[in-house]
Order: structure tokens, then sequence, then C-alpha cells
């Protein structure tokens, strides 16, 4: 039921909105929030509390308590007070067991109270030890307030939005449009925020946005959530004008349904032209409260009493609720009945955004509220958030809930009653931090807003002290409940594709991540690509590899310092296969290095330490300044292996180079044209057959991949994917970084010794090697093959003596070799060549024999002929 | 953190645009002692207070440069580039003229 038409009325009662609550068909008009139409509907109720399940109904109307929080078209924990209506809105209350009206759950408040203070799981539900599972259960089952469906689909796309300003003002109170308006046009983007229900004013030169900042951090950067996008604002000045929020009073049956602040008065009768109740009281602490009693006569509601507190003195406040709504007020002793209780405790200035920005933060005695000062530089508060006319002197009425019968919350959030805290205070909770932590008050969706105030008053008088010297808690963002999923924002992936990556698609294969890389795992095949490379001939797209070009007068001084090996010695057209470590020894990358010219090397590294290495390369030259460039051209240039023992035949075909074993021997670099395409061929054998390594124009991937296919194909060549890579490696014991590698392995421990020139005079690494050799060795990487062909986990345990001696870092069933091999780590004195191990597999212990020697082809005859 | 820091090349840019890392130390000369070793590698002065720090523009212009920040306030005071030793940069990677298929 509405009022007759109201003079400032914000619904359009032509347009009627249909939606439904609890599957029921209700309607509001254009201009009414979810909470307004509902109690257009007569409903009351709109929320079960946090632990006492006790009935919740509006009370702030403002956006700042719990109690309008329902679930909205499937999110929870919307407050639906702000929250404009829409049509078809499936709105559904929270937190009750059976329903809305009659939760099972409020046993909790009947009969709970002795039982549930605050911590009470820890207290009452530690016996029997064995049950707590069953207890936690329950807890789990019961606690929180709104419920996140788990299997849920993905409802709503959020995104994240870099945005500047000159002047960003957050609250278009009388104040913040001042500001904005003093500020346009001359201190450049004006930005106005505002989170409230009226239109967004027009003004000029002034830039407009709906959203609630969420906080202030350094750096002028305020995350402004504006409801499925979150605006990252980069501001030169932040004005805050969040205005101030009205407080409660603390008296017995302070939450009970009907018992609202003065805005929830001013809105339900003067936006909505809504009557808030038949009968009221008003109880306030300053002129606002007041106010409202010719709003109430304005709506029909007979106004029993009006208590101004600041000339009356009134003892003890009790309100007593049928049903869990307000029935009757009793000021000291007289019974006044009444459904509608306004109380008014005085306003807070809204000061979270300031003290987030690094103001402190203090007690005003004289006007019983919260204060900032040395507000930083770029910061500014204006209007009430700056303490402008606003006041919360204490009433003496209140705080006196001990006295009275009934529950008397100080935050309605968690449910924390004043008897919690003058339990906290007793058990020696007597830092407000402490106290924060313990009871939780100030910890729930409101963030202090209506509790921060009157539980350090609290404290305060039972720590028998002022609240000056009890202070306040850190206050950090968000200032406002945001939902995760702007937090996370839509997931930005980079995902790297070679220029051949259609190909693959169409050949069928199953594509992986390798770091930011997307990569072919296999064709279909993994066993069979592996066999057709060691039987006849394949091709790996290889582009992923890092590709560095160094040049210079000092590019072979910048890497003989850079890496253990030696490359001043190198003749040019030569490669190297060369191991990065840091100074603390420790192996980073690996990769070849060939030498083109005098001054000119091209450098590979691993597909997912390209941009680590670029970066190491280039700091360690900033450092030393040597007369050298580095040029990163891993995306400029595509890469293929060919490898097989027709990989030569194939070469003869698609170049004119002279591919004889004499005149292009292994590690060969050589510039030539492959299928039309200027490129360098590199003989290397990462797979252990005979193998080159083209790199050429990115653009050219695909043309080049084709005509090895097609030139190939009566030489059996097919395409293979990483994983029968790793299974050649392996076989092979090549290593691969990160994998048989971590954090702690160096080149000596990783049983390449010969990469170490320690004759040099230095090199990055030098000495953590030379500490590794005085020590001696802790563990070595060694190969393994198993005994009965069980191929043993990843990162599986090798057993010594019955303990934990070593782990496992890579493992294959190698069909070439009808064994399964692997590699790991053991303690040196099992680093030798068929010494035996024992290595976990499910449960049981499997035995294998060490290898030092690669497994197939441990003279390297395959890559050399 | 979510302080503005200014590349030499870019201007001021959010600071996790940049990769940071750690105080400037000085690299042993010669043959160091075991001490001197862990030293560097391992003992850092992490001061309360402005310490001069390596950045690279790592998601920018990618260069390295130093940088003295109070670790309390997170205000920069001055940035450095170091200067290089000649004028050796490799130009664009060498992309061959269009082949004949």
């Amino acid at each position: 039921m509405r009022l007759p038409p109201q003079p400032d009325e914000r619904i359009d009662r032509e347009a009627a909105i249909p939606f439904t609550f609890h599957g029921s068909r209700v309607t509001g008009f254009a201009g009414d929030t979810i909470a307004s139409a509902l109690f257009g509907e007569g409903q009351r109720v709109y929320s079960r509390s946090f632990k006492y399940h006790r009935a919740r109904g509006l009370l702030c109307c403002s956006g700042n308590c719990p109690n309008c929080m329902m679930r909205v078209d499937g999110v929870p924990n919307v407050r639906t007070c702000v929250t404009p209506l829409h049509e078809g809105a499936k709105v559904e209350a929270q937190n009750f067991w059976g329903s809305l009206d009659h939760d099972l759950l409020t046993l909790t408040d009947k009969v709970g109270g002795p039982f549930t203070p605050v911590g009470f799981y820890y207290r009452t539900m530690i016996r029997p030890r064995r049950a707590w599972p069953l207890y936690e259960r329950f807890l789990r089952s019961v606690a929180g307030l709104g419920k996140v469906e788990k299997h849920g689909g993905r409802t709503r796309r959020y995104d994240v939005e870099h945005r500047r300003a000159d002047v960003l003002v957050v609250g278009a109170s009388e104040a913040g449009v001042e500001s904005a308006r003093e500020a346009a046009g001359r201190e450049g983007r004006v930005v106005l925020v505002d989170n409230g229900l009226d239109p967004l004013p027009d003004l000029e030169g002034v830039e407009a946005v709906r959203g609630t900042a969420i906080g202030v951090y350094e750096g002028g950067l305020v995350p402004v959530d504006a409801g499925t996008v979150l605006h990252r604002y980069r501001a030169g000045r932040v004005v805050v004008a969040a205005g101030a929020i009205e407080q409660p009073l603390l008296f017995p049956g302070n939450d009970l349904v009907g018992v609202v602040l003065p805005e929830a008065v001013r809105r339900l009768v003067g936006r909505w032209s809504l009557r808030p109740g038949a009968r009221a009281v008003v109880v306030s602490a300053d002129q606002r409260g007041l106010e409202t009693v010719s709003l109430l006569e304005q709506a029909g509601t007979e106004v029993a009493e009006a208590v101004d507190l600041r000339t009356t003195r009134v003892r003890e406040i009790a309100a007593r609720g049928r049903g869990g709504r307000v029935a009757s007020v009793e000021l000291d002793g007289k019974k006044l009945d009444c459904d509608l209780l306004v109380m008014s405790g005085g306003r807070q200035p809204a000061y979270a955004l300031l003290a987030h920005a690094g103001a402190s933060v203090e007690y005003d005695p004289g006007r019983g509220i919260f204060l900032t000062s040395a507000i930083p530089q770029g910061v500014d508060a204006v209007g009430a958030a700056a303490g402008d006319g606003v006041a919360a002197a204490a009433p003496s009425a209140t705080y006196n809930g001990a006295s009275g019968k009934g529950k008397c919350f100080v935050c309605i959030c968690e449910d924390v009653t004043d008897k919690d805290v003058k339990r906290a205070i007793a058990e020696g909770f007597d830092s407000i931090e402490l106290a924060k932590r313990y009871t939780t008050v100030t910890m729930g969706p409101c963030q202090g807003k209506l509790c921060h105030l009157p539980s350090i008053r609290l404290y305060a008088r039972e720590n028998e002290t002022d609240e000056a010297s009890i202070g306040t808690t850190t206050a950090r963002p968000p200032w406002q409940p945001v939902e995760l999923g702007l937090l996370a924002g839509r997931p930005h992936e980079p995902a790297q594709r070679t220029s051949i990556h259609h190909r693959h698609k169409e050949l069928g294969a199953k594509m992986m991540w390798t770091g930011t890389w997307r990569r072919p795992h296999s064709y279909g095949d993994p066993s069979g690509e592996a066999k057709n490379v060691h039987d006849a001939l394949g091709v790996i797209d290889v582009s992923t590899l890092g590709k560095l070009v160094v040049r210079g007068p000092d590019a072979a001084a910048f890497l003989e310092r850079l890496y253990p090996n030696r490359f001043g010695d190198m003749k040019t057209g030569r490669i190297r296969y060369g191991v990065l470590g840091s100074d603390a020894g420790r192996i980073m990358d690996d990769g070849t290095i060939a030498r083109l010219a005098e001054e000119d090397y091209y450098v590979t590294t691993t597909s997912t330490g390209a941009g680590a290495v670029l970066e190491w390369f280039e700091w360690w030259n900033a450092v030393w300044g040597l007369d050298v460039g580095i040029a990163n051209v891993t995306g400029a240039l595509a890469a293929v292996n060919v490898a097989g023992p027709h990989a030569r035949e194939l070469m003869s075909r698609l170049t004119d180079l002279d591919v004889s074993n004499d005149a292009f021997t292994y590690l060969d670099a050589k510039h030539a044209h492959v299928a039309g395409v200027p490129s360098l061929v590199l003989r290397i054998g990462f797979v252990g057959e005979l193998g080159y390594e083209i790199h050429f124009p990115s653009p050219y991937g695909e043309h080049v991949w084709n005509s090895i296919l097609e030139r190939g194909a009566d030489l059996g060549a097919l395409p293979f994917g990483l994983e029968p890579q790793r299974i050649l490696r392996l076989e092979k014991m090549h290593i691969l970084v990160g994998q048989d590698t971590d954090s702690e392995s160096n080149v000596f421990e990783a049983s390449m010794p010969w990469i170490a020139k320690m004759d040099k005079d230095d090199f990055v690494g030098k000495w953590s090697l030379e500490r590794v050799q005085e020590r001696g060795f802790r563990e070595q990487l060694v190969g393994f093959e198993m005994a009965n062909g069980v191929v043993p986990p990843e990162g599986g345990q090798i057993v010594v003596d019955g303990r934990p001696g070593g782990r496992v870092t890579s493992s294959r069933w190698s069909q070439h070799l009808g064994k399964a091999i692997g590699m790991g780590w053991v303690p040196p004195e099992l680093a030798e060549d068929g010494a035996e191990i024992a290595i976990k597999v499910d449960g049981s212990v499997e035995r294998a024999h060490v290898r030092l020697r690669p497994f197939f082809d441990p003279d390297g005859e395959h890559l050399r002929t | 953190m979510s302080f503005l820091l200014p590349c030499p090349n870019c201007g001021p840019r959010p600071v996790d645009e940049f990769s940071c890392a750690g105080e400037v130390t000085v690299r042993p000369q010669g043959a160091p002692s075991l001490r001197e070793l862990t030293s560097y590698l391992y003992f850092k002065r992490n001061v309360a207070g402005v310490q001069r720090e390596w950045w690279c523009h790592r998601l920018g212009c990618e260069a390295w440069f130093t940088a003295e920040r109070d670790t309390r306030t997170n205000e920069v005071l001055s940035i450095d580039v170091p200067e290089p030793a000649g004028p050796a940069a490799p130009d664009a990677p060498p992309l061959p003229d269009t082949p004949a298929v």
C-alpha cells in the first residue's frame, strides 16, 4: 500500500515492475529499490541475523547495514535497499532454515544465549574431541549469510578499466558537488563519483560516474565499484565528500524489526510514499531524529512520543518485541505501544577513505565523533566527511543494556551484544585491536559504519577511561562490500601462438600450455611420433624458443662473463651449448649459442625463459656497461626442428647447401635459403637423431612447415609434439631446466661439470661454484632405468636405506628402448653407473639402476653422422 | 604497493609495470672470501629509509635504471640511468627480402 502522492516522491505509479520474491509474483514501481517494493508489498522481515537468526528488517535504508541483504538473480548478499528494482528480478531472502518468517535456527536465540558467546565454537564445542568434525560440519553449514552456488556457472562478466582524473570527487553531497564545480575548468579532468539513488548532477566540465569508491591507495589510486566494472582511477587529487553515517543507540531490543534510523523514515516516506508504521516513538540525540516527526505525521503515522535525549534525561530505554517485531518501548519504565521506533545517536563522519589515504583519526570528546587530521597531500575532505555540522554526543540513556532484559546489540552484522564486549574486556582483551579480532565487532558487512563508534564508547565506559585513550582500529579497504568477481576481473591470460598454430590444429594436435605459449602436446600418438623420429623423419615447431641477438665489439666478452662456458674462442659458424647461472651458482636457463660473425652471436633460450633471460642480460649490461647490444627476436623468427635419419636427405631437397657431413658438421650454423626462405640453420640434436633447427622470419611459418611435410612425405616426414620430444630428450638424458633442475641446482651437481670453465678469470656464479667444489656434492642428477618397467611418478621419492634420499624429476616409457627411464637426484655416493636405487611407486618400492650416460646413443654417433 | 615510479623513458607509470631487482649491491672483486661472497649474495641492508635499488620497466620499454626510494613512504627521490659504454645497440633484426617461393 502506498500513501497518496507525496511532494518529492521518486516512484512512477504508471510504471509497474513485476518481479518475484521466493517465487511469488509481486510488483513495484519504477523508482523503487528492491527493498522499497517489498516494503510496499507488506514485507517487514528482510533477513535472519548472522548468529541468532533473529528477524531483521530495514534499519538504515542507506546501504550501510546488513539487514536487507538478499539473493538477487543468484547473486548473494545484495543490499536490496540501494539496488534499483528491475523487471523479472528473482529475489530470495537468506540465512534461514525453514522459512524467513519461521526460521528454525532462531533456537540459537532462544536457548543458545549462554552457550554461544563470542568464539563459542572453540569453548563449548571442544568436547568430546573426536566429535569436532561433526560440529565443524554443522557450523560450516550454518555460518555465513548468502550462499554461493557451488556448481553454478558464470553468470556475470566483470571488467577492469584504468582511468585517469586530475581531480576525483567522492560523493555528490552538496560539498562534493561544490568542490567539483570549483575544480571544473581549472584543474583538468574532473570526475565526480557517487553511489546514491538520485540522478547524477549534470555539471559543466565534470564527468559524473555512478559507482562506489571502495578505497584510497597510494599514488592516488581509487578503485570505483561500478557494478560489473571496476574503474581503477589514478587521481592527481582526491576530494572525499562521503558524508556522515547515522549512528544507532544501544539498548535492549535495538535490533527488532521496526527499529529504524531517521534516514529510513526519510526515504520510505519521502522517496517511496510508504507508511513506515502505524504508531511511532522517536528517541533522538540530534535534530535529524526529531525532524522525522513531521514526516511521520505527514504519512499518517501516529507519533506516540518524541524524546530529545539532549534535553530529556532518560536512564533506561528498552524495546520489547513480539515475533521479532517491536511492540512497545519502555522509557524509564513508561511503556509505550508502538510498531515503529526511530532512534538516532547522531552522525559520524565517513572517514574511512581518508584513513586509507593515511590521515590520522582522533576522537573529539566535545562532539562525540572521530575526526581526521593530518590528511596527506593530494587528499582533501569536505562537508560532513570533514566533520562539518556533525555531532554524535553520547546520551547517557544508552549502554544500559545489562540492566534491561533482552539482547542489546553493539554489532548487528555479527550479532555481538554488549555482554560479549564486556566479557571480552573481562577476559583481558583490553587493546581495541585485539578486542576487535576477538569479538569481530566492525568486521562484518558494514565494516564498522554502525558499530565502530558505539563499540569504542562501550570499551571506554567499561574500561573506565575515555574514547580518546581507547583509540581506533585501522581502516582498510574495501570500504563497501565488493563482489569477488569484480576484484578478480576478467581473466586476462595472454596466450602466445606460433605462426604455425593453425596448421597444428588442422593436423589434429592436442594443444597444451607451456608458460604463455600454446604448443602441440602431440598429434595423437606420442610413442609413434617419437618412433618416427628414430626411424624416419620428424618435424617439430620450436618457434617458442627464446631468441636473442647479442652484437657488438664486446659481445664475446659479455657472454664470457655471463656464462660459465667459453665463447671467445668459438669459430664463426659454430654452436655451443650454454647453461646460464646466477651468482649463487644456480642454473637459470639453458640453450645454444651460435657465433654468426666475430661480433655477432645468436642465443636461444628455453621457451618459458626468454623474458627472464633478456631481462638478465640487460641488467648485467646495465651494470657492466659493455659495448654490446641485445635484441629480442623471439617473436620475429619462427623455428622448426627436423630430426631423424632422413633429415639430411630432406635438407638437400629444401636447400642448395652442401649438407654432406663434412661440409655441414654437427654444431655448425649456416645461413641458407630453406624452401626459398632465408634462414639460419643450426645442426643440433636435442632429440638425439641427426637434426637441423631452421630459424626464419615468422610470417613464413606455414610455408616452411608445409614444404617440409610435402617434400619429405616419401621420407616419412611427420610432425611430432612436445610429449614425444620429452621422451626423446630423456633418452638422451638432456635436462629440462625447471623440470630436472630447481632453484638449488648447480651445473656440478647437475652432472654437467664440463660446462664450467673454472680457469676463467670471472663469470657470474664462479665463486659459488668454487664453493660447491670445496664443500663437495650433496646430491647429484643422474639417469636411471627401472628394473621391471614400471614408470615412477615425476616428483616421486627415491628411497635410500628406508628413508627419503632423493627424487624423480622426469620419467617416461621409452618405446624405442623398451624400458622405463628417468632422471632424478640421488645422494652422491649412489651416482655411479649401475648403482641400485629404490623408487616409491604407488606405495610399493621398485628397483632401478643408475645410468650416467645417455640411454640412447651414448656416444652421439647418430648426431654426428 | 600502488605508487607511481618515474621510468626514464616513459615517465611516471604504475609500479606493477616494473620489476624490482632489490637494492643495489656491490659485487666483490677478485677472489672473495666465503664471508664476502655470502654477504654479497644473501645479506641485504634492508633499510627503513632511503635505498638505492634496481628497477626494470618490464611491461614497458624494458630499460634498467636505479631509483632512490624511501622504503617507508614509497617516495621516489631520484632515478639514474647507467651510462652505456658505446653506441653498439644492434639494429632491428635483419628481416630478409621476400623470398621467391
